[in-house]
């Protein structure tokens, strides 16, 4: 067991709590970086799609699991970051004082990219702000619902429903957009947009937000800016979710709207849900969850009866039914339980079983009559 | 006209249950889908009349809404607004897979033979001028001003419909007063689901049924934010706005903003005016 004793009141916001965490999260890391090299092509393929999906995860953590305000839209704003950078990469984009379209490299069009995002962000987040709860959700429902519209109508840009062909990226003779570079290059951005979460959590910023998540009012009473912190969260959470469109454009390699459709946004949530909201570690989890739920199932099948195996819709069926349960019954999701887990081994022959008992909880109502 | 009562009595589903349980159900349009396929068993497989099939089935909606609040939303009872709102989506997604999985149902195309003709009637004499319309949507709208007018007299004039009342108004006086409000709450489920029912029975000649059906219930969201997220009036004339917007701008703007216009209408209302057409202005309690 452990004892932390608090010596110093930087302790409080340091990144690592103590020094089992250079361990833990140096081995984490060097098993990832040294992966591809003892993998096959199709592990790293599913890794870095991994990361991609938990990049957007983290993006929609930050405002649905820290700021408090769910999103039923996120696809747009993926669907935003992926068309981008789809844009910017291939034939070039014409622009004023310039004689030739100008195709931009990488490193300006990714940023590019989840600028626009975060923009978009903006653009739906300062009109929304007055609203909470529920109609923020059905606003940014309707938004996404829009720009998957316009995603398939504005053809001169997105051609429509023949979809886009996405533009391999090189450096010299390096192909950057296949096999270990990308999964580097996505690995290396998950890790930088991670990082600056974490830093974010702990600056007066990401504060703010979890005190607007945990009460608005007592927020402002406590000199929040509302308007301000909340549209700072939308754009942040819109850039990352961007970025990730971007790298998810060069994954898929060919874009259509159908990729960015009001299930991709549910997927999302559903990420973050079954993960653990309000944590990080939550959205790593439930890349993880959702990305191996249809591996898992699919090799589930071959040990089931035909009958059962060659049933139609089986999988959104699972998916509904773990999110009910998850819900019901750990409402931490998987990072919960992994807290719990490794309560139960800290406090190995003494767990008290308390420790995570949830209060009793009754209806709120926030009417106000 | 016709299109904009069903989204009325969708969104008529919706505020019934928002506004005596403070859950937003994004699982409406799939009890909607439910009740079109238990009327399609009856009357199609079992080969009832109906009359007698449509009343069964919603009938047999009531129970399942009952069902579905017992099973799913009583647990979560208490949990912040959006775990409800999960635990309702997730319930979408099984519903919408476990009835492509009934034998019988299946991910095929159905349709219900119905008493109605969709050939054209004329409602005014010719000499006046033309007004025709089907007698399928005809039904529809006398459908749904039946509805709302049985569904007016049960919440004023009936004992149980005064504790939903009670219980929607204030749910911890209404509890001090004896009201069973957690079995009220499973009636209000169960009405929901009966009125969705109606809603895809009456659908159902025009759109055919499948199992993708329930994405309709998607558009009553505006028709319900329009009229004000619980008001019943509201969710009505919400409805039908919605569905003339739909229906005019299917034909005066170019292809593609016909599937946007409500949810357009639906931003801006939210911008300009959130309480919608009839809906309170209400603060938060803290």
């Amino acid at each position: 067991m452990r004892f932390l004793f608090k010596t110093d009141y930087d302790q409080d916001i340091r990144i690592a709590k103590h020094s089992g965490y250079y361990w833990s999260y140096g081995l984490l890391l060097l098993i990832v970086f040294a992966a591809p090299f003892f993998l096959e092509g199709y592990y790293i393929g599913q890794m870095t799609q991994l990361y991609i999906i938990a990049m957007a995860g983290v993006g929609l953590m930050l405002l649905a699991g820290y700021t408090g305000l769910v999103s039923l839209g996120h696809a747009a704003f993926f669907g935003i970051g992926a068309y981008t950078e789809a844009v910017l990469t291939s034939n070039g984009v014409p622009l004023p004082f310039m004689d030739e379209p100008v195709v931009f490299p990488f490193f300006l069009s990714m940023p590019l990219a989840a600028i626009f995002a975060a923009l978009a962000g903006v653009a739906i987040g300062v009109p929304v702000l007055r609203l909470t709860g529920i109609y923020l959700a059905i606003a940014t429902f309707a938004f996404a619902l829009v720009i998957e519209e316009i995603l398939s109508r504005w053809e001169s840009v997105t051609n429509g429903y023949t979809g886009l062909l996405v533009e391999s990226l090189y450096v010299g003779d390096l192909e950057l957009t296949d096999g270990a570079p990308f999964y580097f290059l996505c690995l290396g951005l998950l890790i930088l947009v991670l990082l600056m979460s974490i830093n974010l959590l702990r600056s007066p910023t990401g504060r703010a937000m979890m005190a607007i998540r945990d009460s608005e009012i007592s927020a402002q009473s406590m000199g929040v800016n509302l308007a301000r912190v909340k549209t700072t969260a939308f754009a942040l959470s819109a850039g990352v979710t961007g970025l990730a469109g971007a790298l998810f454009a060069h994954k898929l390699g060919f874009l259509s709207p159908e990729s960015f459709t009001v299930f991709q946004s549910l997927e999302l949530l559903v990420l973050v849900v079954v993960g653990g909201i309000g944590s990080l570690h939550g959205a790593i989890f439930g890349a993880i969850f959702v990305l191996a739920l249809p591996q898992g199932l699919a090799i589930l099948k071959d040990y089931l009866p035909t009958s059962i195996a060659e049933t139609p819709g089986m999988e959104p069926f699972i998916f509904g039914l773990i999110l009910v349960l998850v819900i019901i019954f750990e409402p931490y999701g998987i990072y919960g339980r992994w807290l719990k887990i490794k309560h139960y081994f800290q406090m190995f022959p003494v767990y008290k079983k308390a420790t995570f008992k949830r209060q009793k909880a009754y209806m709120k109502s926030e009417r106000l009559k | 006209m016709s299109i904009g009562c069903i989204y009325a009595l969708v969104a008529l589903g919706f505020v019934l249950i928002y506004k005596a349980t403070e859950v937003v159900n994004f699982a409406q349009g799939e009890l909607m889908m439910l009740g079109a396929f238990l009327a399609y068993t009856f009357i199609s497989i079992l080969g009832w009349n109906y009359w007698a099939g449509a009343a069964a089935a919603i009938f047999c909606m009531f129970f399942v809404g009952n069902f579905v609040d017992r099973i799913f939303l009583r647990p979560v009872l208490g949990q912040p607004q959006f775990s409800i709102v999960m635990v309702t989506i997730g319930f979408g997604y099984m519903a919408r897979s476990a009835a492509g999985m009934v034998p019988g149902w299946g991910t095929e195309t159905y349709a219900i033979s119905t008493p109605f003709s969709s050939e054209g009637m004329s409602l005014v004499p010719e000499s006046v001028g033309s007004l025709v319309i089907s007698q399928t949507d005809l039904s529809v709208i006398i459908a749904t001003i039946i509805l709302c007018a049985v569904l007016y007299a049960f919440f004023t004039h009936t004992r149980l419909g005064v504790a939903m009342q009670a219980s929607s108004q204030n749910q911890l006086a209404a509890y001090y007063m004896g009201i069973p409000v957690k079995a009220v709450f499973s009636m209000i489920w169960g009405i929901s689901a009966a009125v969705a029912a109606a809603a895809g029975i009456l659908l159902a000649p025009t759109t055919l049924i499948d199992t993708s059906m329930g994405f309709i219930g998607l558009k009553a969201f505006p028709a319900a934010v329009l009229g004000g997220f619980g008001s019943i009036p509201g969710a009505v004339v919400g409805g039908l706005i919605i569905g003339i917007i739909e229906t005019l701008a299917g034909f005066y703007l170019p292809p593609g903003f016909k599937n946007v216009a409500a949810y357009v209408v639906l931003l801006v209302v939210l911008v300009v005016r959130p309480q919608g057409l009839f809906g309170q202005k209400t603060g938060k309690r803290v």
